[in-house]
């Protein structure tokens, strides 16, 4: 038997999760040594918030599962996330619209949720200066790109139209899409790109039906700790 | 967390790691605190082209730092390009064995340790490429000459990482030895080179202590996971030997680079330094070093040991080692597949150029604590801009030196405040497009750890430097003006606290 709270706080662990795996990716790749220093901080942000969230989750199942057991020995189905999180980050352009798109939308939930003394609260309250700053960061990047040159421009809108469908499961049961809207919407014009059309939404993450990516992901973070069962790391 | 034991808690911004130090490493770390307390730039103007030689000889000899102004051989200057430019390398080469296992680490928080480890070997190459910068050369040209190979790095990154247990016998060993070398270099006679040894070093002793502590948690784990250590340490155990460059007898850099204080110590006494250290941790570890001839020598006071087959390091070193293709290839393939970004990213700049040619720019930032980062950037500023003094890094060579890279990103000198400091001081430089991105370059890599509460960057072509030449002009009239001082005041007896 597991509380609405539970279930929220672990889909908020596991965005995070599956937000820091993929930006780890990008360890060692980013286009410029400035860029991997920045990307990787992003990425440990994600990951504090994953591990705060996590924790708090096996807390409140009460099953004693601590954060590496709901991280490495769940299968893929029993994963919450939203399938924005879990694509591909394809190339640079991609990797900044997702960040774009979760990022604003983390940053609104984060200072919604921090109202408030409770436990997720206090977490949000830390994320949400690391998240301003995630959004931030994507939305420069979003503008450098989309106003940058012919091929950059081409690349940034082709991620925006790729990740744009994905971005409706992110407002299910909320209505934070006309806030996130704001935010985004004046980005996408400063840099000179086409707000893409609503229409296909795929939807499943927080019920456990996820895209293709999400299972390959998981194979690879969970192969090790899946070898040795039982041992200490 | 994981030991009761005496522990030291190494912070980071996210990371706090509490690991056992490795028995005899504390040792290590006070002389990085003492070289720290070294002599250091801004005390004297520079050696002019009039002082030539002989003003430079009389600094070595004196042990003094040599600064970015002063005239210097050339013969040194490219002694020193060649050494920074290798160690650079290594840095950001070094990253790819180590993110290999982030995707698979076994528990969040190692996970979390890596991520903040190979970070750090990013932060050491931007360090140090632009400590080669205040030399006269750019990063772009270092980058090309190390992709298109004639530029070296360390042989043990062309090694494989093959286990998860390779990760921590990596950090023990390589970045053990690392700091053994380095804690040698931060005397080195070049002032920006020691500058940014002593922040390396510090950050290396945090990558020595989690490997070790990742191989001791599994060296008490299960039968499986300790055969993964030993074979881990047999793997990386002469690799990290062969670190220390193949013997004085044999090395060409060696002697010239003790004379001039480059380097501080010979080859031979370093790899002697880095057995006799670890020899008591392989033994806490429970681990055999792969030697069988390893022992200790009461006639010496030292262990004796196999050293590294330096034909095996020769060959590496030529490219023929297991990873060295694939790790160049790897390289090649993240500049030229980033190269699209540079260039937007300079193109949109080139559009909107409030740049950095329009003068000293002076953003401010606040630290990664303050709560919108959206953009920290204020524009140029009316307050005043930092003061520079003669000698310190931020001046280039000729007042230019390399103003950016190929691409349009120019550099941009960084200025933080320190929690509790009164005024900014320069640490080191960043390539950016604007203020906005120097700034964010500027925090993420100067203040990932806490260090500071305000930022600036300045671009490094704003910056006016006095000229060596006008040295007497501009310092001479202040050395006749002692009552500027207070110390030209002799306090009344009974009087304290003036
Ligand atoms: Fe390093
Ligand atoms: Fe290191």
């Amino acid at each position: 038997m597991t509380s609405p709270l539970f279930e929220e706080v672990l889909a908020l662990g596991d965005d995070a999760l599956v937000a820091a795996q993929r930006m780890a990716e990008w360890c060692a790749r980013a286009p410029e040594l400035e860029e991997d220093v920045a990307l990787a901080n992003i990425a440990l942000d994600l990951l504090g918030q994953a591990r705060a969230l996590l924790s708090y989750a096996g807390e409140l199942e009460g099953l004693g599962r601590d954060e590496d057991e709901l991280a490495y020995l769940r299968d893929e189905h029993e994963f919450r996330n939203v399938q924005l999180v879990e694509l591909d980050n394809g190339d640079f352009a991609v990797t900044m619209a997702k960040l774009l798109c979760f990022g604003t939308h983390q940053h609104l939930l984060q200072t919604d949720l921090a109202a408030g003394g409770s436990r997720l609260a206090q977490i949000a309250a830390k994320a949400v200066k690391e998240t301003a700053y995630h959004a931030g960061h994507a939305a420069r990047w979003t503008v450098l790109l989309g106003d940058g040159t012919a091929e950059s421009h081409r690349r940034m809108q082709e991620a925006i139209d790729h990740v744009w469908p994905y971005t409706h499961e992110l407002f299910e049961g909320s209505d934070r899409r006309g806030r996130w809207l704001a935010r985004v919407e004046p980005v996408l014009e400063e840099a000179g790109l086409n707000r893409p059309e609503d229409g296909w939404a795929p939807t499943g993450g927080r019920h456990g039906v996820h895209t293709e990516a999400l299972g390959r992901m998981l194979a690879e973070m969970q192969s090790l700790r899946r070898a040795h069962p039982g041992a200490t790391w | 967390m994981r030991r009761a034991a005496a522990r030291t808690t190494l912070e980071r911004e996210e990371v706090i790691v509490e690991v056992l130090p490795p028995p005899g490493t504390e040792r290590l770390l006070e002389e990085i605190d003492a070289a720290d307390q070294g002599p250091f730039a801004g005390e004297r103007p520079p050696i002019t082209d009039a002082d030539g030689p002989a003003g430079f000889e009389a600094l070595i000899e004196a042990d003094s730092k040599i600064e970015p102004l002063d005239w210097m051989p050339d013969p040194y200057r490219q002694s020193l390009i060649r050494q920074i430019a290798q160690h650079a390398h290594s840095e950001i080469m070094g990253m790819q064995p180590e993110a290999n296992w982030i995707a698979r680490a076994p528990s969040l928080e190692r996970k979390t340790i890596l991520i903040a480890k190979v970070q750090d070997e990013a932060g050491h190459g931007l360090y140090l490429y632009a400590t080669a910068e205040t030399l006269g050369v750019s990063r772009d040209a270092l980058l090309d000459a190390l992709h298109a190979g004639r530029q070296k790095y360390l042989s043990f990154i062309n090694y494989p990482t093959l286990t998860w247990a390779d990760v921590g016998a990596l950090a023990w060993l390589t970045d053990g030895a690392a700091v053994v070398n380095q804690v040698s270099l931060c005397r080195t006679s070049y002032g920006p080179y020691a500058r940014a040894l002593v922040r390396v070093c510090r950050e290396e002793s945090f990558h020595h202590r989690q490997g070790f502590d990742l191989l001791h948690t599994m060296s008490h784990g299960t039968p499986e996971q300790r055969r993964m250590v030993q074979a881990a340490v047999d793997r990386w155990w002469y690799p990290a030997l062969a670190m220390f460059g193949p013997a004085d007898s044999r090395s060409v850099h060696s002697a010239r680079s003790l004379a001039w204080r480059i380097k501080r110590a010979g080859n031979d006494e370093l790899r002697q330094r880095f057995v006799d250290m670890c020899v008591p941790q392989a033994e806490a570890l429970g681990v055999t070093l792969p030697d069988p001839a390893l022992r200790w020598n009461p006639g010496r006071g030292a262990h004796d040991f196999t050293p590294p087959d330096y034909d095996e390091l020769m060959r590496v070193v030529a490219g023929h080692g297991p990873c060295n293709r694939q790790r160049l290839a790897f390289r090649r393939r993240v500049h030229e597949e980033g190269a699209w970004v540079r260039e937007a990213a300079a193109a949109y700049a080139a559009k909107h150029a409030a740049g950095p040619d329009t003068g000293p720019a002076v953003g401010s930032a606040a630290g990664p604590d303050a709560g919108s980062a959206v953009d920290h950037a204020v524009g140029p500023v009316a307050g005043p801009a930092p003061a520079v003094a003669p000698g310190e890094d931020a001046v280039r060579p000729g007042g230019g030196g390399p103003a950016g890279d190929e691409a349009g990103w120019a550099l941009w000198e960084v200025f933080v405040r320190a929690r509790r400091g009164v005024s900014h001081v320069h640490a080191g430089s960043v390539h950016a497009v604007d203020a906005g991105m120097a700034l964010r370059n500027a925090r993420d890599l100067f203040t990932r750890r806490g260090e500071g509460v305000s930022v600036w960057a300045v671009p490094s072509a704003g910056i006016a430097a006095s000229s060596p030449d006008e040295k007497d002009a501009l310092f001479a009239p202040a050395d006749a003006k002692p009552y500027r001082h207070p110390s030209f005041f002799e306090p009344p007896e009974g009087v304290d606290n003036l």
